[in-house]
């Protein structure tokens, strides 16, 4: 195997396979490791997305589809449910993360990069001033040294690779939403329509979801913010949930999964390193949402890595331009999500209740995120033009 | 020290994420941690999703 190569990421999710898939593109000799057996699995995610950002990326191929949405209902802790519908341009989809994730790292070899999956990386080479220039890595059980101009850590939630080099990735417990899904079938379920129960029955400081995969399966899952799992394990919330309202169901599927809701890190870059994805922090933090904004982020790191490789300097100064793109194209929404994160964080069982119930009373046509927020800073005005700038992406 | 209760760990990283030593690894299907570097912190007792971690004080 070729032991140099000028860029190796280290993941091969969605944001992995991007970075890879543009580094590689613009003419750069690339390696992707995969720790698992199998690019695509297991699924550690709720699959949902929203349409527009996505081909603003990618064209949609209807294999990874498993729905289409076009509503959301968000119920409240007294169960009173609001329904928001979405109009053509906005519409969703449930993927199927099993085939696109793997579907995206096959579009990404045959652009030019190299995969390699039971590849456990484990440290990272240095040179002799201290600069990233490789990685150690287990490919099925031989101990390899490999070389490279330049290593992106795409290595998710646990973020690894960045700390290797000296970044600051551990996560704050108000940080990170610990979670649980299970992929159940044979149930009644809203078709179209992504399902959000909030409050502490279902996951304090979270909210449990429920996401339609096809007529009778669904993705059922929740996350319950770190600072606030004293009050129970999201496993015991999720059995709690599925024996009251689907007791019926057959469970296909279950996992476990850590989803970080922080700001972007500051540092994302390093002498001969970059890191994206859940990796670099870059999920929605009152969503949790993460495919679209690490394909974003992991496109514009594939670039300037492949710019860096082209002039020959690996260096953090140059590479910081990746930090600046990324801060441009979704970092400055994601740090006023952050803050809206803090607010709805506030909010009592109360308060959710108020808020449903008062947007109940308008019409479903009227309905829109922006609305339901308005609603909800009576507590604190000055929040209403973060809120509006954050969801219209300004 | 911290002991891996019994075989239900998913291997999900939600640990290794918290950890603010980097005393965890994971592997596909292993999980390991350096009882030496660890600071005794508890974190990755409650963050795991399925309350597979325990914290035993008497080591």
């Amino acid at each position: 195997m070729k032991t140099n190569w000028d860029v190796i990421v280290v993941g091969g999710g969605p944001a992995g396979s991007m970075s890879a898939w543009e580094s590689a593109k613009n003419g750069a000799s690339v390696l992707m490791l995969e720790k698992d057996r199998e690019i695509g699995i297991p699924v550690r995610c709720a699959e949902g997305i929203g349409g527009a950002g996505f081909e603003k990326l990618l064209e949609i191929d209807k294999k990874w589809i498993k729905t289409k949405i076009d509503k959301i209902d968000l119920v409240s802790p007294n169960n009173t449910s609001v329904k928001l519908k979405f109009d053509e341009k906005n519409i969703g989809y449930v993927l199927d993360r099993r085939v696109f994730d793997n579907d995206l790292a096959k579009l990404a070899s045959e652009n030019g990069v190299t995969i390699k999956t039971k590849a456990y990386v484990h440290g990272l080479l240095f040179s002799e001033n201290g600069i990233v220039n490789g990685v150690k890595v287990n490919i099925l059980g031989e101990e390899l040294e490999l070389n490279s101009k330049i290593v992106i850590g795409a290595d998710g939630v646990e973020s690894r690779i960045g700390r290797f080099a000296g970044l600051k990735t551990s996560l704050k417990m108000r940080d990170i939403e610990t979670c649980v899904q299970a992929v159940v079938s044979g149930i009644d379920i809203e078709p179209n329509t992504l399902q959000f129960y909030i409050g502490q029955e279902f996951a304090p400081g979270g909210y449990l979801w429920v996401f339609p995969k096809g007529k009778n399966v669904a993705n059922i899952g929740l996350g319950i913010l770190g600072a606030h799992c004293n009050l129970g394990r999201p496993k015991e919330f999720l059995e709690k949930f599925l024996s009251k309202y689907f007791p019926n169901g057959s469970v296909l599927n279950y996992t476990a999964g850590g989803v970080p809701v922080a700001k972007t890190l500051d540092k994302i870059v390093t002498d001969g390193l970059v890191i994206v994805g859940d990796a670099a922090r870059v999920v929605n933090p009152i969503s949790g949402g993460g495919i679209v904004s690490g394909m974003h982020n992991g496109k514009l790191a594939g670039r300037r890595v492949a710019e860096a490789i082209s002039a020959g300097n690996f260096s953090k100064e140059f590479l910081k331009q990746y930090e600046k793109d990324w801060h441009k194209a979704g970092g400055k929404n994601h740090e006023r999500l952050y803050k809206i994160k803090d607010f709805i964080l506030d909010l009592t069982d109360a308060d959710f209740n108020h808020i449903a119930e008062k947007v109940s009373a308008i019409p479903m046509e009227k309905r829109s995120i922006v609305k339901i927020f308005k609603i909800a800073v009576w507590r604190k005005p000055s929040l209403i033009l973060d809120v509006v700038k954050a969801f219209a992406g300004m | 020290m911290i002991i891996i209760k019994d075989n239900l760990c998913d291997f999900c990283g939600t640990c290794v994420s918290v950890c603010p030593v980097d005393c965890i690894e994971l592997f596909e299907s292993k999980i390991e941690i350096d009882n030496d570097k660890c600071i005794g912190c508890n974190l990755c007792v409650e963050i795991c999703p399925l309350g597979v971690l325990e914290a035993n004080d008497e080591n």
